[in-house]
């Protein structure tokens, strides 16, 4: 009766993660399957790097360059915005952060993790956008710039604990051993902390970039909405995300349009899903390398 | 330049990090207290909205948060735990399982919206339910899933091995020492996924715009196949639909004082958790 | 119920003495770990109500071959075996045989005290609880037997429902002799079960571990071989996965038959 018990979890188990495996598969599967229409009508060169998305005009065109380079605008631009503060953070909270200090901080920094992104497209809406706009002397201040730094206070947290991880990982025998050769603080954490979490610093950065290509309601509320590729961080810019988000609602279910946005996501997920594949690698042989386990 | 002044400016710069972080999260903590606590009333809290949205409450919303959220647990959370059973407990350890793992880790890094379009067109368009509460629940249960499982995931494998040989030595069965030894010792772990995974979708937008969330509903939904109002997708609609920018700016700040207050409870809730966990086990 | 008179030793085959009763017979015992030949055709009996101990240096697949004994190697993955062991005459290999029963009838000990993260009580009525027993008074009765046994009762009696992390390693490893003893097995393995103690809790758990050969069958795996001559009837040396010599304690270490265990015992190599 025992073993019959026994057996009949183990089938329970079994079908029910099988179930949940099949729906995550069929994410993929009704990506392929809604995108590959659009193909049919525009070569994949042609979609990727067409430099005109006009996809109500007729005839519609369906070139998502300007989205692409949206994207990566302000991905980089956040970037460049969480990066320093995200692994100075960290850097604070692993070498100049006291236990309380610690135990306070993170809790903190990690609701700024929480906050839903809608507030934060609105945060930058009403009240980031005015206050550029004042100050650059602006036509508005829904650009590539405040997009940028939106996304990119929002990706502080991820850059901030991912890195924190890494450099708590680091032995403490590798900073006994530079202290005891005579190096202060500073250039221990330089020439040996730093260098050692390197590749859990590269980590905390792949994510983040995923995390800030990924995010849709905030670039829709903040980016300005022009789907052309952007000169400078003062444009109104479309990033793929936008695209998907404020269009998808006008268009037809079954109408190239309609596929022609599937096609955008199936892009954008194979983009996001490389980054934390390419990140998960790098962070194994970061463990392999300091001799943790896995 | 000397050793000192070197580590000294360095260690500034990381002070001004944190410092310059923190007063991010305070400046907007801030704006959205002081401009939406205007406008939260007990009215607010409870009524429906009136007068083209610009009067009344956000009642509607609240509730239909709710409904969103509780049918998104319901759906996600068992077959989320049970699947982290499976994978850790139950499964041949080959490479397979590892690709699995790995692949599940990697889909919960994926864009809200892209489960947005897949809830579309395999909920609404597929099954047929149509923009409705069911729609929006399962894909919102979809999104949280894979973080779901990695976070239970995590927290059985952080469960020592030798607690299981332990159990097993005495004679006990697997699922015995499952439910027994591991799945207590791995609690704590996983309700702070499970309430974290409230909070992500509480706050989520992308995924009900064409799913579920509508700007006007009339009444309260009445059934599971009906669209229904949401915080989060009201908040958006506020500030782009609409014709009295000002009135509906200021709801919204309302609507995000609420969810903002939400995500910080729910954050306070995981956090008392782990606290509480590193206590015990002292 | 085999008795046996004294029989000559080729290298890896079994000894027994007279007057003797067999508990575990190991025959013809191989194990791999995926292509790694780590025990090599070992023909082993373990004699009930006696303490047997097994020595030989690090790596030699002492553990392993404990591990045999309750099947808890099959909880590693990409592992072969081929023998037989007997348990009172019953082939426990035998893919008719639940391991689940054997675990109950073999108790272990490990290395590090794995005490579980629940009170003391429920660490040893745990035992109890997966066999079905329900009953408060019985179950508390056998929680202060099993205590008083492992020689941890005085200690602990006035802290029951305290976390059992809180205790010393040696009181934890106490705690866990009592909890392998409340199911009432037959058979007692410790594995190397001092090696993170100190010495007086090692003394302690020595006497106990003497004081249970009354009513079971015991068989230690130590790298302290001062440990096997203090405590133990019966030794058995195994080096790089063979067993070399087996015996009674007395005459493995003062007149080893072969000379590898003569090297080890006066300490020329591990």
């Amino acid at each position: 009766m025992l073993r019959f018990k026994e057996n009949l979890y183990r089938w329970i188990f079994t079908i029910i993660a099988f179930a949940s495996l099949v729906f995550l598969l069929g994410i993929v599967i009704v990506l392929f399957k809604e995108a590959l229409p659009i193909f049919k009508k525009v070569k994949v060169l042609e979609f990727i790097f067409g430099k005109y998305w006009y996809p109500t005009y007729q005839p519609p065109e369906f070139g998502i360059f300007p989205l692409i380079m949206a994207s990566l605008w302000v991905s980089i631009g956040a970037m460049l915005v969480c990066i320093p503060l995200g692994v100075g953070s960290a850097l604070y909270l692993n070498e100049l952060a006291s236990p309380r200090q610690k135990a306070i901080l993170k809790p903190l920094i990690e609701i700024l993790a929480s906050i839903p992104s809608v507030v934060y497209g609105f945060f930058g809406m009403v009240v980031l956008a005015p206050f550029l706009q004042n100050l650059f002397n602006l036509p508005t201040g829904l650009c590539a710039l405040t997009a940028s730094i939106t996304l990119g206070i929002m990706a502080i947290p991820t850059v901030c604990s991912i890195a924190e991880d890494a450099l708590s990982y680091v032995p403490n025998s590798f900073r006994e051993a530079s202290f005891a050769l005579g190096a202060n603080r500073w250039e221990t954490l330089i020439k040996v902390v730093i260098p050692s979490a390197g590749s859990g610093i590269s980590t905390a950065v792949i994510l983040g970039m995923s995390r800030a290509i990924g995010e849709t309601m905030t670039v829709l509320m903040v980016a300005g909405g022009a789907a052309v590729i952007p000169k400078s961080f003062f444009d109104p810019v479309r990033p793929m995300t936008s695209a998907i988000a404020a269009e998808m609602g006008e268009t037809s279910i079954g109408s190239d349009h309609f596929h022609a946005l599937f096609a955008i996501a199936l892009i954008l997920f194979l983009i996001t899903f490389l980054f934390n594949i390419i990140a998960e690698f790098i962070s194994r042989r970061y463990r392999l390398k300091l001799g943790l386990n896995i | 330049m000397s050793k000192q002044l070197t580590q000294r400016i360095g260690f500034t710069l990381f002070s001004l990090s944190i410092f310059i972080t923190l007063l991010f999260l305070f400046i907007i903590i801030y704006f959205i207290t002081i401009r939406g606590i205007k406008v939260i009333s007990w009215e607010f809290l409870t009524q429906p909205p009136r007068q083209a949205m610009t009067e009344g409450g956000v009642a509607p919303a609240i509730i239909g948060t709710l409904y969103l959220t509780l049918g998104a647990v319901i759906f996600s959370f068992p077959l989320g735990i049970a699947c982290a059973i499976y994978l850790n407990e139950y499964s041949p350890k080959n490479y397979i399982v590892n690709i699995i793992r790995l692949s599940v880790n990697n889909l919960a890094g994926v864009p809200s919206v892209v489960f947005g379009l897949f809830g579309l067109a395999v909920f609404v368009k597929y099954f047929g339910f149509g923009v409705s509460i069911l729609s929006g629940s399962l894909t919102l249960g979809i999104l949280v899933l894979p973080v779901i499982i990695s976070a239970s995931q995590e927290a059985l494998l952080a469960v020592p091995q030798v607690l299981r040989e332990a159990s097993l030595a005495l004679g006990a069965t697997k699922w015995q020492t499952i439910r027994r030894i591991v799945l207590p010792s791995a609690l704590p772990g996983i309700l702070t996924g499970l309430i974290l995974s409230i909070g992500r979708v509480a706050g989520e937008t992308a995924p009900i715009l064409f799913t579920a969330a509508v700007f006007y509903l009339k009444g309260y939904p009445k059934s599971i196949f009906s669209e229904v109002m949401a915080l989060p997708y009201h908040i958006y609609a506020l500030m782009t639909e609409g014709i009295h920018p000002d009135k509906q700016t200021a709801i919204a700040y309302g609507c995000c004082l609420i969810l903002l207050f939400l995500v910080l409870l729910i954050s306070l809730t995981a956090v008392i958790i782990r606290q509480r966990q590193r206590r015990f086990y002292g | 119920m085999d008795k046996k008179t004294i029989i000559t030793k080729e290298k890896s085959e079994y000894v027994c003495c007279s007057e003797d009763i067999i508990k575990i017979k190991a025959q013809d015992i191989n194990f791999f770990y995926g292509k790694l030949h780590v025990l090599k055709n070992i023909n082993l009996d373990i004699l009930a109500n006696k303490i047997t101990a097994i020595i030989g240096p690090s790596g030699c697949g002492k553990t392993t071959f404990i591990r045999l004994l309750n099947r808890m190697h099959e909880l590693i993955p990409n592992v072969t075996l081929t023998g037989k062991i007997y348990l009172d005459g019953q082939d426990i290999l035998s893919s008719c045989v639940d391991p689940v029963e054997i675990r109950r009838r073999i108790g272990m000990v490990f290395q590090k005290p794995n005490p579980f993260p629940k009170s003391i009580f429920k660490n040893i009525s745990y035992g109890l609880e997966i066999n079905g027993i329900k009953n408060k008074e019985f179950i508390e009765e056998r929680v202060i037997e099993s205590l008083k046994k492992a020689a941890l009762w005085e200690e602990v009696k006035d802290r029951l429902y305290d976390s059992a992390l809180k205790l010393s390693g040696g009181q934890q490893q106490r705690l866990c002799i009592a909890r392998a003893l409340v199911v009432k097995p037959e058979v007692l393995l410790f594995d190397e079960p001092c090696a993170s103690l100190d010495p007086i809790s090692t003394r302690k758990i020595e006497e106990l571990i003497l004081e249970l050969k009354k009513d079971y069958t015991i068989v230690i795996v130590t790298h302290n071989m001062q440990q096997a001559a203090r405590v133990s009837d019966y030794t058995g040396f195994f080096l790089m996965g063979e067993l070399i010599e087996f015996d009674k304690t007395k005459k493995i270490f003062e007149a080893p038959t072969d000379p590898r265990t003569e090297d080890y015992i006066t300490g020329k190599f591990g």
